[in-house]
């Protein structure tokens, strides 16, 4: 591939209720065995995209711990790599990254020093299989100055917590709505674009002298009449965790059959960190029903319509249902939760109840003596 | 110069003849275990888990599948600049060309690999148990000792260990004599096939007894060193320890990982067992499955009733089929409606639609009587059972099938259909 990646996973956002207290969307579990980054780092590996930065300022923790090894996407190179770059203090700059344009202007060297002609820049918390390469080769045919990756949204879903875009019949864009009050399309930029790298670079430092910060609104909306943008439409499943309703709703797809098999049966594969955990055990009083279980994890009780991320211990006689558990949770005998996303390492105390009521997804955080001394 | 203090070799080149089907095609070592594991990844985990960094594997039957599990060492973090996994096949000499004729030769003929490092000590072990042990501890107990060699070794009931290679110590753990399958054993202190050897010791009777054909640990290398007076201690391990080496045996421990407290315990922090792993998405059970008393691997769905059996990773159970008291290795297929009862599925098997696995009265395997017993039956990696079959007990099936290998169709029990690997 001739191309180098630019992975976007410092925002926060606070559609995203406590589930970002302790990390960094892109760090957010997902799909039972996954995080959200790693099906953005997969992609690029896949695309045989060698040399990938990963921009993260929010809670970097999370995404650094995930990420202490490149190994597990392919990435321990002699050529190319993997590389996480937070905001550091120079000569001449003391400042955080103040949008996205500035966190790639902030890392101007690294585009500087690569000798690939493109960049693909994709953003930490898209869940999708694509096949960069593709988007590069539509990009080149359209002799276009950048390519956005659209998504045509269902009728129903509302749009406005995402870039709208119209295009003309030759697919050049003519009009981008960041986060608009009324959706005037159906058609949503996914963050992901590609574009040359020497262009990149003399678009980022024009946002420079011009103190100019964020990607969309200074490069995109900005020089949508100067430059030849076009759209490449995503052909498959794409969706953003950015928000509980939508984090919620796309694992909750991974109950579907033909979702789980273009992710987990298709190749290529998505790759993940490995942990170890022995295989799921289902001990007797089980009742697991059209759920995803995750390694490690110790099942005594009722499990239906839900997804036990790894190291989950569900209590004898526990009810779970519509729910979502993430990663290493503990939870006590005849508990009931229902509707709920339950924080990681959490522990559930028994006899407990937790239900989010009229159609609202509750998060149940729940420290206790575990974890939360 | 490098210095290890302690490198391990693990002997991992056997057959396993008595896993019948299972091994016709993999080493021993290489075989599924415990829904994700194989059974080397326990000696492997064991070594790095002790801090033993340098491990060679010496490997002979099979090795294609070993070889690609152990790979760098990645998963056990054994990939290492100086030191790490090396795997040691056979190889050919100027003067002759000869395989591994027995244990101890296949050391010897690894000599150099051995001086390159120049251990303090070298530990021998085998890749066919499933156990949890501290080399580090034992090497302690060596050390104190003042010891030449130590073998580890466990209490087994006094009924079984004529069944055993068993030692007589005195008060000190000093070992005063050997007694290999003795009729009336006097003590039940078994040989694990464990040893920790001072590398002089060793390389000097190795080189003494280079002659011997079919050079042995336990027959020619330890006799000779106890006869000649060199310090030789039992240690003594009391933790979980299982031979697999039979289809009884091997049936037995994984079901005993199902227990609700299991002996031998997967899901403790400590020391932990490793393994490669390539699946990676979580398991799928469906909304009319129904999963009970089981272990279940990565990526599997469930579509049809488990009980009480060790499922792998990416293995599909079909809609209101029903699997009891089995083991399911990766990415085998189980058709929709079909019955499987007592049986060892090795990997990437397709059973076909409406068959029913371990029906009738139990009859003697007619080739096979001392492999395939216990009433299980026993299906080669890679093996098609066509749709609408019944397959008796104590049988055995390797190879694609077709409808015509099934007379009427059904294979009585005691029959055997093998039309893939090795004949044996």
């Amino acid at each position: 591939m001739r191309a180098i990646g630019i992975i976007l996973a410092g925002g926060n956002s606070n559609r995203m209720r406590e589930l970002s207290n302790k990390r960094a969307i892109a760090a957010m579990p997902v799909a039972g065995s996954f995080r959200g980054i790693d099906f953005a780092l997969s992609n690029m590996s896949n695309s045989h995209v060698q040399k990938v930065a990963v921009l993260t300022q929010y809670n970097s923790r999370s995404l650094n711990e995930h990420l202490n090894s490149s190994k597990w996407w392919d990435f321990g190179r002699k050529q190319g790599g993997l590389f996480v770059f937070t905001p550091t203090i120079t000569a001449d700059n003391g400042f955080w990254y103040r949008g996205t344009a500035d966190a790639i202007a902030q890392n101007l060297t690294f585009l500087r020093n690569s000798h690939e002609p493109y960049v693909v820049i994709a953003s930490g918390d898209g869940i999708y299989k694509l096949d960069y390469n593709k988007v590069l080769e539509y990009h080149i045919e359209k002799k276009a100055d950048i390519t956005v990756v659209t998504k045509q949204m269902e009728p129903d879903e509302d749009c406005s917590r995402f870039g709208v875009i119209r295009t003309d019949e030759d697919g050049r864009i003519r009009e981008f709505q960041e986060k608009p009050l009324v959706a005037s399309s159906k058609t949503i930029s996914t963050g992901i674009y590609v574009i040359r790298r020497r262009h990149l670079i003399e678009l980022i430092e024009r946002a420079v002298e011009e103190e100019r910060h964020d990607f969309v609104r200074d490069i995109l909306v900005r020089y949508i009449e100067l430059k030849r943008i076009y759209a490449y439409e995503m052909p498959s499943y794409w969706n953003n965790i950015a928000s509980v309703e939508s984090y919620y709703k796309t694992n909750m797809d991974f109950l579907k059959k033909d979702i789980r098999d273009f992710f987990f049966k298709q190749y290529p594969d998505i790759y993940s960190k490995i942990d170890d955990l022995p295989p799921a055990k289902y001990n007797p009083g089980s009742s697991v029903r059209n759920s995803l279980v995750s390694s490690g994890c110790i099942i005594n009780g009722v499990v239906e319509n839900s997804l036990l991320f790894k190291k989950v211990y569900v209590g004898n006689n526990c009810t779970i249902r519509n729910s979502i558990v993430l990663n290493d949770v503990h939870i006590g005998d005849n508990t009931y939760i229902e509707n709920c996303i339950v924080e990681s390492r959490d522990t559930i105390r028994p006899n407990t109840t937790h239900v989010g009521e009229n159609g609202n997804i509750k998060i149940v955080v729940e420290k206790n003596e575990r974890y939360g001394l | 110069m490098i210095k290890k203090e302690m490198i391990a070799m693990l002997l991992a080149g056997g057959q396993g003849s008595r896993l019948g089907v299972l091994t016709s095609g993999i080493a021993k070592p290489a075989v599924s275990f415990g829904g994700k594991y194989r059974i080397i990844d326990f000696p492997l985990s064991n070594c790095i888990n002790s801090g033993v960094d340098t491990v060679g594997v010496l490997t002979q039957y099979q090795p294609l599948r070993l070889n690609t599990h152990i790979g760098i060492g990645i998963p056990w973090d054994l990939d290492r600049n100086i030191g790490g996994v090396s795997i040691l096949p056979p190889y050919e000499k100027s003067t002759n060309a000869e395989w591994y004729s027995g244990t101890a030769n296949a050391i010897f003929q690894n000599l150099k690999y051995m001086e390159h490092y120049n251990p303090e000590y070298v530990l021998i072990l085998g890749g066919d148990h499933i156990y949890k042990m501290d080399y580090e501890v034992m090497l302690d107990f060596h050390k104190s000792n003042n010891a030449d060699i130590t073998l580890a070794t466990i209490p087994v009931p006094m009924e079984e260990a004529s069944r055993f290679g068993v030692v007589i110590t005195d008060d000190s753990k000093r070992i005063l004599e050997f007694e290999e399958k003795p009729p009336k054993p006097r003590s039940n202190l078994a040989s694990m096939g464990i040893y920790i050897f001072n590398w002089k010791i060793l390389r000097q009777a190795l080189i003494d007894l280079s002659d011997q054909p079919g050079c042995d640990f336990g027959k020619h290398i330890i006799p000779y060193c106890h006869e000649r007076g060199d310090r030789v201690f039992a240690y003594e391990f009391n933790g979980y320890w299982k031979d697999v080496g039979t289809l009884s045996s091997y049936w037995e421990s994984n079901m005993e990982l199902i227990d609700i407290v299991p002996e031998f315990n997967l899901y403790e922090e400590f020391w932990k067992i490793y393994t490669k792993n390539d699946v990676t998405p979580p398991q799928y059970i469906a909304g009319d499955a129904v999963v009970e008393r089981c272990l279940v691997g990565e990526g599997t769905e469930i579509y049809g009733r488990v009980y009480n059996s060790v499922i792998g990773a990416g293995v599909t159970i079909g809609k209101n089929a029903e699997v009891r008291d089995s083991i399911i290795m990766r990415d085998t297929q189980i058709g929709d409606n079909t019955i499987v009862n007592k049986a060892i599925i090795a990997e990437s098997c397709v059973i076909g639609f409406d068959c029913q696995l371990g029906v009738g009265e139990e009859a003697q395997n007619v080739k096979f009587p001392k492999i395939y017993t216990d009433g299980l039956v026993t299906i080669g990696e890679g093996s098609i059972i066509p749709n609408n079959v019944r397959i008796g007990k104590n049988t055995a099936i390797s190879g694609g099938t077709t409808l015509d290998d099934y007379p009427s169709g059904l294979l009585k029990s005691g029959e055997s259909i093998i039309k893939a690997g090795d004949l044996r």
